[in-house]
């Protein structure tokens, strides 16, 4: 097979569709290591359908109330703003991917769960303190002033400290949520995932510049 | 009808049931099929065929979760690993320790083509030490074979399966003989810088060895070399290379590849092995015992058809156990009789014993030299297109623990994943914002991470044995795991630490976390290496070994292995392309001696 053929069979693969299995998800035992935090949540299971597309909610029900998701839309486009290079992080979806990771059954999401929904409560109870509003209706320098006390765990007052590592732990989600996307993947500049006809490693003025050329 | 149900299995008599289909059950399904046996291959799993179920082109964000690795799917939603795991549904195991340094965590995959569906692709030759390290340092056991013995079956492998690499003539680091390894794809911006500073500590980076083909494999020579004197093979063998595509330098080789330019069981073995039209494959398929005849031979293996919960019995001359290690030594073990009331095989009481993992530890740097370069491709061929081999065999001694380890490493601007933007706060201070932005496209690609893989030795303390009263799903007793490293194995993975860290200040870069110099905290647990190798050991003495050096086992005439469980050592290389190798071997002495009338 010469290497138009292979690539037009791997073009079909890649586009190939809800498959030739008919998987439904739920039906199969929860694995003995999930836990299952939310009732009715499971995984997907040892052999979900890889090359189908999924959407947040599909797999196990969301979490966020109104105001939840408003005070994630608010905190989500302070860590990432709409800039020259790419939209904000609400603006492609981060909101939905965080739902859908603190909704999901795993350990580790169960975990981020707590540590989310509990630093959205904390953060109205500091805005209620410091400006008698909820976070999401503060002006935005009211909002960065919190940010601020809260962005570095390392040199967080230590009564900031567990607002800190929710803080850490949310920018890590909305970042992973955001530069995943295809307009996060463009930020980046990132040029793969195609196929080539060859590798011909990096330009010349890239070695150049770590001076190896 | 190359894949039958069980019911039509039990009513064949074949030459040979193999248990099995991955690295080992799929070269040694390939062997005997391609020189006429009747071979048929049971697998636990299910049927998988990469070439419909391969998610080449997906991007993280068509996945749930981002596409990060979850208990049902460890290595990511994306990873080729269908029912399999550290821990499958239905199917557990016992361990006598839980915490870090004391367990031993048991990898399987249930499917068609097992573990070689994900694995690294990384292929190294062990070297002429690696099955003598008894009578080089006086601690663990001798292969009853040399590298001599193995070298022809290397070079075959690497001509059958393509292995891209290069000679460098190292020490310990064997040479493949001219047309055996492929050219090796171009190194990286930081594979590059990697080598020109670790150069100057005196440590060599040299083109990796993977199972990828940077090319077309050599259909006009090569078949004549893998097949002498079988025209009819030799055929079928170059007709198939050329259905394989040379790689087209994207999507991670850890899904599998459609369009089969790596090496994974489904695509390389299994094609060609089915067009002989002598082999027979039954997926689903759980053995749990090897049955016995009054002569004491093995007359075929019982399983339970998972479709069915049926009970099932296939018959064959010869059964090979091709299990993966332990998987094999559950199955000698659950195969008791009056005959053998100790399970199978096991007369020196070895069975299960000398279990080995591969050391395995990782530091990651961040080098400001790669921070904010113009944007090129870097997804290259998908990992280690260079590696640092184990290069103090002259200090052999005076380290401080016996045998090596290599490195494995990698940069680059990858795939954004999940954590690609994670983490960065003791680089930017907290920042977030329109400041936290550009410090996400300064760092991206700026790091670089180090893997330790190391000899284990096998030890006492290491093995497993049927637990007494927990069994799976299907109520087949299962294993009971015990875990110790000594300190060879500890004392290496903080010598890895100390090595990453210096390498990473000679880049002019700064260690992610912290150097662990404790290296009992250094190490990753027992088993998460996935290097398996090890419960059946192959030696000169019936007393103290499992198998002779055949791999046919010392008590039963017609009962061979053909996984890692036979290994008597476990090198620092990853054991797959020794596997392969080795099951070729087993499988042309299998030939021989059923030309013999032996078997």
């Amino acid at each position: 097979m010469d290497r138009r053929t292979s690539i037009k069979w791997m073009l079909a693969a890649a586009a190939s569709v809800p498959s030739l299995r008919n998987y439904a998800f739920g039906s199969e035992p929860l694995a003995s290591t999930t836990t299952a935090g939310l009732p009715g949540a499971s995984g997907y299971g040892t052999d979900p359908n890889l090359v189908n597309t999924y959407k947040a909610g599909e797999l196990w029900p969301l979490t966020f109330s109104a105001k939840q998701r408003n005070t994630a839309t608010v905190l989500s486009d302070l860590i990432i703003p709409a800039d020259e290079m790419s939209p904000s992080a609400s603006a492609v979806g981060v909101i939905d991917f965080i739902d859908e990771w603190i909704s999901a059954p795993y350990k580790p999401n169960q975990k981020d769960r707590h540590i989310v929904l509990e630093g959205f409560d904390w953060l109205d109870r500091e805005s209620a303190k410091r400006y008698s509003k909820a976070f999401a209706a503060l002006d935005q320098a009211q909002q960065r002033a919190i940010c601020d006390d809260i962005c570095h765990a390392a040199k967080a007052k230590p009564k900031f400290a567990n607002a800190a590592k929710f803080f850490a732990r949310y920018r890590d989600l909305t970042a992973g949520g955001f530069y995943t996307t295809p307009d996060g993947r463009k930020d980046l500049q990132y040029v793969g995932n195609t196929p080539l006809k060859s590798f011909d490693g990096p330009p010349l003025e890239v070695l150049k510049k770590v001076g190896l050329a | 009808m190359p894949f039958i149900t069980s019911a039509t299995a039990a009513k064949e008599h074949y030459d040979v049931i193999i248990v099995g289909s991955g690295a080992g059950g799929g070269q040694t399904a390939y062997t005997l099929t391609m020189d006429g046996a009747h071979v048929l291959m049971l697998e636990a799993g299910r049927k998988y065929d990469p070439a419909t179920e391969t998610p080449m082109f997906q991007t993280p964000d068509l996945a749930p979760l981002r596409g990060d690795g979850t208990t049902d799917k460890p290595f990511g939603f994306y990873d080729a690993t269908v029912d399999g795991g550290w821990q499958v549904p239905g199917e557990p195991y016992v361990q006598t320790r839980t915490d870090d340094a004391g367990r031993f965590d048991w990898w399987r995959a249930r499917m068609l083509g097992g573990r070689t569906n994900h694995w690294g692709r990384i292929s190294l030759r062990n070297g002429p030490y690696d099955f003598k390290p008894y009578s080089r340092d006086g601690l663990g056991f001798d292969w009853p074979i040399s590298y001599e013995d193995m070298a022809p079956y290397y070079d075959k492998v690497e001509m059958l399966v393509g292995v891209y690499g290069t000679s460098e003539g190292l020490e310990n680091t064997p040479n493949s003989s001219p047309g055996c390894l492929l050219p090796p794809p171009k190194p990286k911006v930081s594979d590059l810088l990697v080598a020109a500073r670790a150069a100057k500590l005196g440590i060599p980076v040299i083109p990796g060895h993977r199972a990828v083909l940077t090319q077309q494999l050599d259909w006009k020579t090569s078949p004549a070399k893998l097949h002498p004197g079988n025209p009819a093979a030799q055929k079928l063998i170059a007709e198939d290379m050329q259905r394989r595509a040379a790689c087209f330098w994207a999507t991670p080789c850890g899904r599998g590849c459609s369009i089969r330019a790596n090496y994974q069981s489904t695509t390389v073995h299994l094609p060609p092995a089915l067009a002989t039209g002598k082999l027979d494959i039954v997926t689903d398929a759980m053995v749990h015992e090897v049955t016995i005849g009054k002569d004491g031979r093995a007359t075929g293996v019982s399983f339970v058809d998972r479709t069915t919960g049926k009970q099932q019995h296939a018959a064959a001359r010869v059964v090979v156990l091709a299990a993966s290690a332990c998987e094999s030594v559950r199955i000698l073990l659950n195969s008791k009789s009056p005959l053998f009331p100790n399970g199978l095989a096991n007369s020196s009481g070895k069975v299960g014993k000398y279990i080995m993992d591969t050391v395995g530890s990782s530091l990651d740097g961040q080098v400001p030299l790669l921070e904010s370069l113009p944007p090129h491709n870097e997804d290259a061929a998908s990992g280690h297109q260079m590696y640092v081999p184990w290069w103090l065999y002259q200090h052999a001694g005076k380290l401080g623990f016996a045998r090596g380890y290599h490195i494995e490493f990698g940069g680059g601007k990858g795939m954004p994943g999940l954590g690609t933007a994670a983490e960065l706060e003791w680089l930017t201070g907290g920042s977030y914002g329109a400041k936290f932005k550009q410090d996400a496209r300064r760092y991206y690609g700026s790091f670089v991470g180090f893997d330790g893989r190391g000899e284990m030795i096998p030890n006492e303390h290491s093995w497993c044995e049927i637990d007494p009263s927990v069994k799976d799903k299907w109520g087949i007793p299962v294993l009971r795991f015990h875990w110790q490293w000594s300190q060879h194995e500890t004392r290496q993975a903080a010598h890895m630490q100390k090595t990453f860290a210096d390498i990473i200040e000679a880049m002019g870069g700064r260690v992610r976390g912290r150097v662990e110099t404790d290296g009992a905290k250094a190490i990753a647990p027992g088993g998460s290496i996935i290097h398996e190798v090890g419960g059946a050991i192959m030696g000169a003495d019936a007393k103290t070994s499992v198998t002779n050096k055949w791999c046919q086992t010392w008590d039963v005439k017609n009962l061979f292995l053909t996984d890692g469980a036979p290994f008597a050592s476990n090198a620092d290389k990853n054991p797959t392309l020794t596997i392969m190798a080795n099951a070729w071997r087993v499988a042309d002495q299998i030939l021989e001696r059923m030309r013999q009338k032996e078997l």
